[in-house]
């Protein structure tokens, strides 16, 4: 069965591949690599040790293995995207198996190189699985109420999974990633208005249960909401760190204290300064002007993720492409809102820049098939 | 799945569609973000810049140096050692009891400070030093600093420790310093940050606690850069506290020592001063206690046996306790009569052994009588019936009017705890406070200074020394604070008749010096060093007590005198309790008293007595090999 009914012949083929890469997006990839490098440089107190080296050495493995996924021809994978949903939702099960004889809280699989977390492999293994079932979803059937209910099937069954590891943050990714991904898709207005009603219902429910018999969330749960509507009002408990990350982010001003001179990450009054508070540190150190120059450059990737989309006839590709430029945005556009105070501390990373192995390498794996989509595109 | 062209088209057209809103609200919500950090970063950054500043830094206290106190020659009575410490970190140490089992190898390890540490330990946080051995030697530090890299964690400190090294000579006059506990945070309305720092040590009784902002000096304070866990990472800056005053006292400790080894073990007091200023020369109460045991924190039992001890030695009795007078008061009875113009010098008195006042009969302490007595021989053997005569001319407001001139029923503002005024009786006093209208006998019983009338050591030296010169000599301890000299009062004459005063001296003169002066036995021979004294022995109990009763029901005996009679320069008030009588247990300790402070060191042998020189020259020898081995001792410790 053949791909495209439009000819593939002038898709190129062999080494000349590599020329038909989306460049401008590996130079961008490198750069935002490069700023977490930096700034874990500084949050070591000036040493490649223990964070900027192993992040380094990962983000060659990553290219290395974007580079790979880009010389595979799109439709093996979109042809192997359901297959690869499966395997990551058995992955999924087999942690919480794992978990539930006395692991704890575990989250990844250990594979001797490196730890592996599911639910980052499910983030694009979801989108790819839902762009495939578009594709092969004739158009007129994407908005009937059966062909609705089977991919929130699809997206719940991760979440939930997710959910009990606990990890809320992903969680709360791949929820919303695959409503977008449906949305994206075609699916009619409707479902989304009724949804996002539901919702603010939903909300409006909880908190006017407060202080009732009926009241729909624990006390603590409720105090939590407080904290993070208000920081200020546990300065020492779960309002500390918020605080203290906010004090780091707005001591930066114009133009930062300068490389290795931000006394709240120095003095560890920074949490996690690291992983999901390392913008916090790049915002004292560089202040406005290197905080915004990075979130330009994150811009910049979905933006030229959208453009490759846009340009893509192939309804898979264009799909999966919209759909990783969007899992991407929603991590940054989360961290950001979070370390800056505008939404509640859900530990999500920072794309490329936090240090860690399995996000990482997810990440330049997707980036991957965005490039093999962007090669292997019909023209 | 196979498409038609026209399907593929509508499919692009649709996510392209899609595609850019989303693209759209993307980008949209990225402005959100960048607006936040624009407002957070520019229009608020100053304000956050603030709070990051407070958190970074912290403003630590440098306690000042102590003022040292020293006596009236520049010897020093307090100052401050340096002392050794090993302190331990626990985030440093890998295995805590390992480190510690490894120390005790080099260091003996108190039980206590252990305890204390392992309680400090729960309570810090784990970068936080514990004291876990404290005043260690030298070269136990330099065995734990040779032995570091074994020992990780493990830090020799030096501090500074209040020391004492005249020791227990002048506990009650300097008293010591101890641990800042929350009864002296009480006292201070907002009390200096400087003694919240854990292990300062403030004045507890004495000089030390009533010149304690003196002697505390100002704190010096350093700016730290702290991280989030308080732990200090770098000083940023530091400014030098100013070091206490100095204080020094009018006591010679000499003198002090010496009044200290003569009284021995008895319970007793003695006070020395110059009559030129009032200094106070000598203040010594006995028994003592060595203060350094206090800095160091005191053992329940330490503390116990001195409690208990039936000499009491924490009692500052020279200040305040205040003891029946006796017959010391007899001067006041008399320069009263004066006076008052009811009697004259050549006036005499029939004394039978008794004298009849209403219907009680009141003794003299001879019971066969002293026959006719004048002023002079009244005073010379220390005959009741006379002063009980005195006193119904006189009447009590005379004699409490003549003995607050004199300086009794008055706290002399002295530097030290707990100052009495002890007790100068009139008839509005009795009616207040016992509700009861004044009695004939009550003011016979007072003009021989038993009854009401109670005097501290003090007083009756001020008495003595206002009786030999006429003037208001009021007591100093302090004679300068860092070099300058406190102000002394007593210049003016406190107004009696010259005349009065010689006879009154003479009578006093006579007690010494006179064949039949109730002190004649300790009368000095020394040309112009020569005393006038008199003698007293108070009933505790209200009757004669026999010589073997116990201890504590034996009369106690007083001495009073100054010196010399032509030229006086000292005044001398001694009291021992329950030593029995006057002549006997207070009047000897008088004499020596006054000649080592008028020779300044021990006299010559030919100042005393003939019939005496052996005895004193044993008691010289053994009080000289006293003093030697309490100073070898000292410097042992040292």
């Amino acid at each position: 069965m053949s791909y495209l009914e439009y000819s593939i012949k002038t898709v190129p083929t062999g080494w000349r591949k590599i020329l038909h890469l989306n460049w401008p997006l590996v130079v961008l990839l490198t750069a935002v690599a490069s700023v977490g490098f930096l700034m874990l440089y500084s949050v070591a107190g000036g040493s490649f040790t223990p964070w900027a080296e192993p992040q380094m050495k990962r983000y060659g493995l990553g290219l290395a293995a974007m580079f790979f996924v880009a010389m595979v021809p799109i439709w093996f994978w979109r042809n192997i995207a359901l297959v690869a949903y499966l395997l990551a939702l058995f992955l999924l099960l087999l942690v919480e198996f794992f978990g539930a004889i006395g692991m704890g809280a575990q989250r990844w699989i250990d594979l001797g190189f490196m730890r592996l977390q599911p639910s980052e492999l499910m983030k694009i293994t979801l989108v790819m699985f839902l762009a495939a079932y578009y594709d092969w979803l004739p158009l007129n059937k994407t908005s009937r109420p059966l062909w609705v209910l089977l991919p929130i099937i699809f997206i719940l069954l991760p979440t939930f999974l997710t959910l009990t590891q606990p990890d809320l943050g992903t969680a709360l990714l791949l929820a919303v990633g695959g409503g977008l991904m449906m949305f994206l898709a075609g699916v009619h207005w409707a479902y989304f208005a009724t949804v996002i009603a539901a919702g603010v219902a939903g909300i409006w429910a909880v908190f006017e249960s407060r202080g009732t018999e009926w009241q729909l969330l624990k006390d603590y749960q409720f105090r939590r909401i407080d904290t993070f509507l208000d920081p200020s009002s546990d300065p020492l408990g779960s309002g500390y760190h918020i605080t203290q990350a906010k004090i780091a982010m707005g001591s930066g001003g114009w133009t930062g204290r300068g490389f290795m001179q931000g006394t709240q990450s120095r003095l560890n009054f920074l949490p996690e300064k690291h992983t999901d508070f390392i913008f916090n540190t790049l915002a004292e150190e560089f202040g406005f002007i290197g905080g915004i120059s990075l979130l330009a450059l994150y811009v910049l990737v979905v933006v030229f993720c959208i453009f490759s989309a846009i340009q893509n006839k192939d309804r898979f590709s264009s799909l999966m492409t919209l759909g990783i430029g969007l899992t991407f945005f929603l991590f940054f556009a989360v961290n950001m809102s979070m370390v800056m105070g505008l939404a509640p501390v859900v530990g999500v990373p920072l794309p490329l820049v936090s240090y860690g192995g399995s996000a990482m390498l997810v990440l330049m794996i997707a980036f991957g098939l965005v490039q093999s989509a962007h090669i292997h595109r019909p023209r | 799945m196979r498409r038609t062209p026209r399907e593929t088209a509508e499919s692009a057209l649709r996510i392209s569609r899609r595609g850019l809103i989303l693209g759209g609200t993307q980008l949209a919500f990225a402005g959100v973000l960048a607006l936040r950090m624009r407002h957070m970063q520019v229009d608020q950054a100053d304000e956050f810049r603030l709070l990051a500043e407070e958190n970074r830094i912290n403003i630590r206290l440098i306690p000042p140096a102590r003022g040292r106190i020293f006596d009236r020659n520049g010897l020093v009575i307090a100052e401050n050692e340096p002392t050794y410490r090993i302190t331990l970190v626990r985030e440093d140490a890998d295995d805590v009891d390992a480190v510690i089992a490894r120390l005790s190898m080099l260091v003996e390890l108190d039980e206590d400070d252990l305890n204390r540490a392992q309680a400090e330990m729960k309570r810090t946080a784990p970068f936080f030093p514990v004291t876990v051995a404290d005043r260690v030697s030298w070269e136990d530090i330099s065995r734990v600093a040779v032995n570091a890299p074994a020992l990780p964690g493990v830090t020799p400190e030096e501090g500074y420790s209040r020391v004492y090294p005249m020791r227990d000579t002048f506990a009650h006059v300097v008293g010591y310093v101890g641990p800042v506990s929350d009864r002296d945070l009480s006292r201070f309305e907002d009390p200096p940050p400087l003694l919240r720092i854990p292990r300062f040590q403030i004045g507890k009784v004495g000089v030390e606690s009533k010149f304690e902002e003196e002697l505390r000096g100002n704190a010096g304070a350093k700016r730290v850069e702290v991280n989030a866990v308080g732990r200090v990472m770098r000083e940023l800056d530091r400014r030098e506290g100013e070091a206490g005053a100095d204080i020094q006292l009018t006591v010679d400790s000499g003198l002090q020592e010496y009044v200290k080894a003569r009284l021995g073990e008895e319970s007793a007091s003695v006070v020395v001063m110059d009559l030129e200023k009032g200094d106070l020369l000598a203040i010594a109460s006995a028994p003592s206690y060595d203060p350094n045991k206090f800095v160091r924190g005191i053992s329940v039992a330490d503390y116990s046996e001195l409690r208990d001890n039936n000499h009491r030695p924490l009692a500052s009795k020279t200040v305040q306790d205040a003891y029946p007078p006796g017959s010391t008061f007899k001067m006041v009875t008399a320069l009263a009569a004066m006076e008052a113009g009811v009697v004259g010098t050549e006036d005499t008195v029939w004394c039978p052994g008794h004298m009849e006042v209403g219907s009680r009969r009141f003794h003299c302490w001879k019971r066969s009588g002293h026959g006719h007595m004048n002023l002079e021989t009244a005073l010379r053997e220390s005959c009741d019936v006379y002063f009980y005569d005195l006193a119904l001319k006189v009447g009590i407001e005379n004699i409490a009017a003549m003995g607050r001139k004199l300086g009794l029923g008055e706290a002399h503002d002295l530097e030290m705890s707990a100052v009495t005024a002890g007790l100068m009786p009139d008839k509005a006093w009795k009616l207040r406070e016992r509700g009861s209208a004044w009695v004939i006998g009550d003011s016979v019983n007072a003009s021989i200074g038993q009854g009401f009338v109670l005097t501290s050591p003090l007083q009756l030296a001020v008495m003595s020394a206002r009786i030999a010169t006429g003037r208001s000599v009021t007591p100093r301890l302090v004679k300068s604070i860092n070099g300058i000299e406190t102000p002394h009062r007593g210049g003016t004459s406190i107004g009696l008749n010259e005349n009065h005063l010689r006879q009154v001296r003479r009578g006093m003169y006579a007690v010494t010096n006179d064949r039949r002066g109730t002190a004649y036995r300790s009368r000095i021979i020394g040309e112009g060093y020569r005393m006038a004294g008199k003698t007293g022995t108070a009933q505790v109990l209200n009757r004669i007590v026999k010589n073997d009763a116990p201890w504590e029901e034996r009369d106690h005996a007083l001495f009073v005198n100054y010196a010399p009679y032509e030229n006086p320069t000292i005044a001398v008030s001694v009291v021992v309790e329950h030593g029995g009588g006057g002549s006997t247990a207070a009047a000897p300790i008088g004499r020596d008293v006054t000649l080592q402070a008028l020779y300044g060191g021990d006299p010559p042998l030919d100042a005393y007595p003939t019939g005496l020189r052996a005895e004193i020259e044993a008691q010289q020898e053994r009080l000289a090999r006293e003093r030697e081995a309490r100073i070898a001792e000292r410097n042992s410790r040292a």
